[in-house]
């Protein structure tokens, strides 16, 4: 039995998680891990601000699929993570925080940089700990990281009180984890699976309407194949992007709010809706009791809560939707009523019906002279990188414009917050995700507002190899807000100008990094193009017409098919 | 719909907030709520009373369970269950309506725990529309103070 500080077995059991990078910002009740850490290999990755520890280790886990780790001080150093630790719990991210604490004698003792920010965190984690005792140090964040990353993921916050941490412990041995309280189920039932498939058979408008989970379940293999053995047209929420190719002829893109035309109207004339991993949020649903009234509804879901909390279900499938597809696959495979000859067949008018609604309206702009077009942009960095790169984004017109006219063809190549919309998100996460992956492209497609959300996280990028490319589609305007103030508060403008904005070819320069500018449509290309050929961290300033607006567009509370278009 | 839910949960600090501000950050509603060690000291046993349609409690049920901390949850109101509640009443009781409250308790099997000159405290036990019988007729005599414990509920064993 070794004897170890309490710093160095956290250390020890973050190894043994094969933990390899965290992300955090130091301070007095951290010091004995921080100086534990010199000691190992992990890559520690010096942040600016600790919200962008924590998107960065949540951009980290989505590019990867593994656990993002962040490490926080007490107190301020906890609370700026909160917002970000919120942002990975409403997209289902595995991260796993560990703050530290003032010592257990101080606990509730109002001390220096103290906050109870387990009671602070309980509603935005999966599920959080105090370490109270030497002893717990260990299981706690071996049960943190289990928590995190099984069933539904989600971010486990692990308090660390100062004297714990300096404490001398016996290092435990590894375990598997069980847990009484918690075992989440992988595997569908059976005859739900026959009940799914049966209802697929006899369905002539089926559509696939896919989120998040099956890119958290990497089931995108075994959605592609059932979407094309059953031949139907898939739609995907923001964060399903990616789960389906964009570019396969069946993808109708992203449904919702600002959806494609087809991808809203195939859902309102559907007879059947395959739900995989999606959760009938209010963004995608419009006006509830319009939502795909023809439809009977398939939901697979990992987390029961999810079923039948927005929308009553017919057949819900409680499981891993890796595993439930496998199985729906499997049985289409085995059945004698089934063929998929007959079944593409059958479908094929509707898939033309489909069709001719993405002919009739595309996703588009109106090209005016030179002036940039945001749009035009992503559609450029799209063709440039060949669909290859990986796209973050910030919160408002960039997020939609990115995800309307990038066509991700891969999952976990669009780190983007949905659930919550946090502006700030996509630096930091981009941080993450480029030093999980030095090798990719990773491209933040931001707005003038957001981007100065998170900003200082240049440093961070310059500091640590991480020469990410920043598009900043600059309007000079928060512009989502004023895009909603147009069109229903008779063009009042209230706080959206951005009088003041930085020059960010000069703040780029002013951080090492390279400042590019594009005035008209022709200097577009060249820029993203000479961006994507330095090795630097750059920063594209592309100064787009300043009342573009993100079409189309369903009112909040209205139909999806009552959509504004373009 | 009154729905009585049966909750065991981890006793650890913390886990009972996490069961409340489940409730009040999810906008559920809570009628009573009476928490206490089960026979294994490790587990707790709380006893919820709630409200609401079908949809909701289904939410409320499966959204309890989803905590970490909570080991099982049934709505013991689907079956056949008993169900208590205690109330300590501290009713006025003058010389003229002394031997009146004695009776009355006497009736609902109640007990006098305090006495004073003024007033007796009385201890009742019983299902909630017990509770309330017993408070609408001492009510008119004049009820000083008066300290719930909130329902706790049994599900009845399987009779065969």
């Amino acid at each position: 039995m070794t004897k170890m500080t309490g710093a160095q077995a956290i250390i020890k059991c973050l190894k043994e998680e094969n933990v390899s990078i965290m992300f955090g910002f130091p301070g007095g009740a951290v010091i004995d891990l921080y100086d534990a850490l010199l000691d190992t290999d992990i890559k520690h990755v010096l942040v600016r601000h600790e919200q962008g520890a924590v998107h960065a280790a949540d951009g980290y886990a989505r590019a990867t699929g593994e656990v993002g780790v962040a490490l926080l001080t007490s107190g301020p150093g906890a609370t700026n993570g909160v917002t970000a630790i919120a942002t990975a719990y409403a997209d289902s991210i595995p991260v796993v925080i560990l703050t530290g604490q003032v010592p257990r004698a101080l606990i509730g003792n109002d001390a220096f940089q103290e906050v109870d920010i387990v009671g602070i965190t309980r509603p935005c984690t999966k599920h959080n700990y105090l370490v109270n005792d030497p002893k717990d140090l260990v299981p706690t964040i071996r049960e943190a990281f289990y928590i995190a990353s099984t069933g539904r993921p989600g971010p486990v916050l692990v308090d660390l009180p100062k004297d714990v941490v300096a404490s001398t412990i016996t290092y435990p041995e590894k375990k598997k984890i069980k847990m009484q309280t918690y075992q989440p189920n992988y595997a569908p039932h059976p005859g739900q699976v026959e009940k799914a498939c049966k209802a697929i058979l006899k369905a002539k408008r089926p559509v696939l309407y896919v989120g998040g989970g099956v890119i958290l379940s990497n089931a995108n293999k075994e959605l592609t194949e059932l979407a094309e053995k059953i031949h139907a047209p898939v739609t995907m929420t923001l964060m399903g992007l990616g789960g389906f190719p964009g570019t396969n002829p069946l993808s109708l893109g992203m449904l919702g709010m600002h959806g494609s035309y087809a991808a809203n109207m195939a859902v309102a004339k559907s007879d059947l809706l395959v739900a995989v991993g999606a959760r009938f949020d209010d963004r995608v649903t419009g006006r509830l009791d319009a939502f795909a009234p023809h439809a009977d509804i398939i939901h697979i879901d990992i987390d029961p809560t999810s079923i039948s909390k927005n929308v009553k279900v017919d057949i819900p499938i409680v499981a891993d939707c890796k595993a439930a597809l496998e199985s729906m696959n499997a049985w289409f495979d085995k059945s004698a009523d089934f063929d998929s000859k007959a079944s593409a067949e059958k479908h094929q008018p509707w898939v033309d019906e489909v069709a001719e609604w993405q002919k009739k309206h595309p996703l588009t702009y109106h090209q005016k002279g030179d002036i940039i077009k945001p749009q035009y942009v992503v559609e450029m960095i799209n063709e440039l990188t060949g669909g290859d790169a990986i796209i973050t984004t910030e919160v408002g017109q960039n997020q939609m414009w990115a995800a309307q006219f990038y066509k991700f063809n891969k999952p976990r190549h669009l780190l983007t917050s949905g659930g919550l919309g946090t502006m700030g998100y996509g630096l930091p996460a981009a941080i993450g995700a480029k030093m999980a992956f030095p090798d990719a492209t990773v491209i933040d497609i931001a707005g003038d507002g957001s981007i100065q959300m998170n900003i200082q996280e240049l440093a961070t990028a310059k500091q640590w190899g991480a020469p990410v490319k920043i598009a900043i589609l600059n309007n000079n305007y928060l512009g989502m807000v004023r895009q909603w103030q147009e069109l229903f508060y008779n063009r009042r403008y209230s706080a959206t100008p951005m009088e003041i904005t930085p020059d960010f070819v000069e703040l780029a320069k002013a951080y090492g990094a390279v400042g590019l500018r594009a005035r008209t449509r022709d200097e577009v290309v060249p820029v993203i193009k000479e961006a994507l050929a330095t090795d630097n961290l750059v920063i594209m300033d592309f100064v787009i017409d300043r009342e573009e607006g993100v079409f189309p567009m369903v009112p909040a509370g209205k139909a999806t098919t009552e959509m504004l278009l373009v | 719909m009154k729905h009585t839910l049966s909750v065991l949960l981890l006793n650890k600090p913390g886990a009972l907030s996490r069961v409340t501000g489940l409730f009040s950050g999810r906008g559920f509603n809570i009628e009573s709520l009476s928490v206490a060690e089960t026979l294994d000291p490790k587990v707790s046993c709380l006893t919820l009373v709630t409200r609401g349609q079908e949809t909701i409690i289904e939410q409320i049920t499966k959204q309890l369970h989803k905590l970490i901390d909570v080991i099982k949850v049934t709505d013991i109101s689907e079956g056949e269950f008993v169900e208590r509640e205690m109330v300590l009443i501290r009713v006025k009781a003058e010389s003229h309506t002394r031997a009146e409250v004695l009776r009355i308790i006497d009736i609902f099997r109640g007990k006098v725990v305090d006495v004073s000159p003024t007033s007796y405290a009385v201890e009742i036990t019983g299902p909630e529309s017990k509770i309330k019988a017993v408070i609408d007729i001492l009510r008119p005599i004049g009820i000083k103070e008066i300290i719930r414990t909130g329902t706790i509920a049994m599900a009845r064993a399987p009779k065969k």
